[in-house]
């Protein structure tokens, strides 16, 4: 029997016809341990991934188009919420992580961070008006100084999510040494190795699913935050050349997407705005990237198991710098792992059940001929990659 | 044995009585009190789980009801807005009941309102601010 080999444009030709065999991670992981990668590969053309997690390096361009008279922005605010306004006069750049002007932070510790960036990028989505305020120092071109004014994502000439860094494959389990509880971006740690929290989707998670990147890169078409949405680039902190097992999973963060995509086609259920106790305001994302199953090989990738994708506890509390611990995505969703003689709860920050939903909405699309694959134009750094025989 | 988390209301004209040690000597009851608060205005509220048999329990509740205490179920005091729940599990960190616990293998969060004890501490861990609390609000708009 030859092996199998296929295109990108021999799978768009099936999903055209409405003929492509499509399965999410989820489902690949049993088929290829059922029946082997190389007939798996023959039988499937695509695997859909999903994660759906806080993804705090998330963001919106947005012009909010000119006023009469114009006005050179230099400060801009979005429901008391601060833009970077060092753009043109009216383009302007809206984090996530960004606190309204007026938050308290931590000054109680921990604060609270009722509201930022990504709750107004959450409100921009869900149709409701946001209250735009810039102030300028006037030119002779631009002598408007002061501008206020109630926008709706629909009234906004251009509004694109530009992530520089979202769906990290693979990241740390963290735990807390100290004798108090800490507030961190991966939740609250009480003392003592009291919970382990952890955010990855696990065999659901896009990255884990094609560890090397070898159908990843600028072109790439994805789901984002409910629309189709594009990888443009690696994202910062990119890091390919972490440890690795055999199998090519990196044993801890590694590498990571910049993602594109119209936010006015996106939906509030999948761009959720998120206040994390002790540490600020975040976005939570939700991103899908089909795999196309070009050969054998992609078909062992994303026949991979919970059980076989590790990650490193970690103390947050700065009390000691070595992992504690390597720890397999089976042992962490069983509710508990075991560090030293402590039985130590499990707590997941990534949502199983949205990311699980995204894989199924992709496959979807892709079975009603709704999405093509894109070929990416420049695959993502990695000069780790193994070479093909071709 | 019977046993239910309960939320009493105590108006003010009845706050300073010793109502729990007549549920104990009286009804035959155990008690275990998780939260306790007088307000301003002096209306209390008090987060209790009671314990016994049927019957006893059923005659306290009647005690209760008769002295003008209000009884709600914890149920009518924290919810969870599903739609801003996304299912993460940040909460089930900070439950100290198990209410707020992970189905597994799916995944799924759930919350049992019954093993819920209003400590309140999910409010501000959860991530999309999903759970609502409403007694106090209640007991401070109202009256």
């Amino acid at each position: 029997m030859a092996a199998v080999s296929k295109t990108y444009e021999e799978i768009n030709e099936r999903i055209r016809k409405g003929q492509a065999v499509v399965l999410t991670a989820e489902e690949m992981t049993r088929l290829v341990k059922k029946v082997g990668p190389e007939k798996a590969a023959k039988e499937v053309d695509v695997v859909t991934t999903g994660t759906f997690a806080p993804m705090c390096s998330s963001g919106v361009f947005i012009n909010f188009g000119h006023t009469q008279p114009p006005i050179k922005a230099a400060k801009v605010w979005l429901n008391d919420v601060p833009a970077y306004a060092g753009l043109a006069a009216v383009d302007i750049y809206l984090g996530a992580t960004e606190p309204a002007f007026d938050d308290p932070l931590n000054k109680v510790h921990p604060g609270t961070f009722e509201y930022g960036g990504g709750h107004v990028i959450h409100d921009l989505v869900s149709g409701k008006p946001v209250r735009l305020r810039a102030e300028a120092y006037g030119t002779d071109c631009y002598p408007n100084r002061h501008v206020e004014m109630t926008v709706t994502l629909q009234d906004l000439p251009y509004a694109v999510l530009c992530n520089p860094r979202n769906a990290y494959q693979n990241y740390n389990c963290a735990v807390n040494l100290s004798k108090k509880t800490i507030y961190t971006y991966m939740g609250t740690l009480k003392p003592r190795l009291g919970n382990a929290n952890y955010s990855t989707s696990g065999e659901l998670s896009p990255l884990l699913n094609d560890p090397h990147y070898r159908t990843l890169g600028l072109g790439t078409r994805i789901f984002l935050g409910g629309a189709q949405g594009y990888i443009v680039w690696h994202g910062s902190q990119h890091r390919p050349d972490a440890p690795r097992l055999p199998n090519g999973i990196p044993r801890m963060p590694s590498g990571t997407l910049m993602v594109l995509g119209d936010l006015k086609e996106m939906s509030p259920r999948w761009l959720m705005g998120v206040s994390i106790q002790g540490y600020g305001c975040s976005l939570a994302v939700g991103i899908g990237v089909p795999i196309p199953i070009l050969d054998a090989e992609m078909a062992t990738y994303t026949g991979i198991s919970d059980s076989e994708i590790v990650t490193q506890v970690k103390d947050y509390s700065f009390n000691q710098a070595e992992p504690l611990a390597e720890v397999t995505y089976e042992e962490l969703r069983s509710g508990c792992i075991r560090i030293g003689e402590k039985e130590v709860p499990t707590v997941p920050l990534s949502s199983v059940v949205r990311a699980r939903e995204i894989a199924g909405i992709l496959k979807r699309w892709i079975e009603e001929g709704r999405f093509e694959l894109g070929v990416p134009q420049k695959l993502l750094p990695n000069p780790l990659r193994p070479a093909r025989a071709s | 044995m019977y046993a239910r988390m309960l939320v009493l209301r105590f108006p003010k004209e009845i706050v300073d009585k010793p109502i729990v040690t007549n549920l104990v000597r009286n009804y035959n009851l155990s008690f275990n009190i998780l939260k306790a608060q007088i307000y301003p205005r002096k209306e209390g509220l008090m987060v209790m789980e009671l314990r016994g048999n049927r019957k006893d329990y059923e005659r306290g509740l009647q005690y209760l009801k008769d002295i003008g205490v209000i009884v709600e179920s914890i149920a009518q005091g924290i919810r969870r807005d599903e739609e801003k729940c996304y299912q993460c599990g940040a909460c089930t960190a900070v439950c100290p009941t198990g209410a707020l616990h992970i189905k597994r293998p799916e995944m799924e969060v759930l919350f049992d309102s019954e093993r819920c004890s209003a400590c309140e501490l999910c409010v501000k861990t959860c991530p999309a601010r999903a759970m609502i609390v409403l007694f106090d609000q209640k007991m401070t708009l109202e009256v």
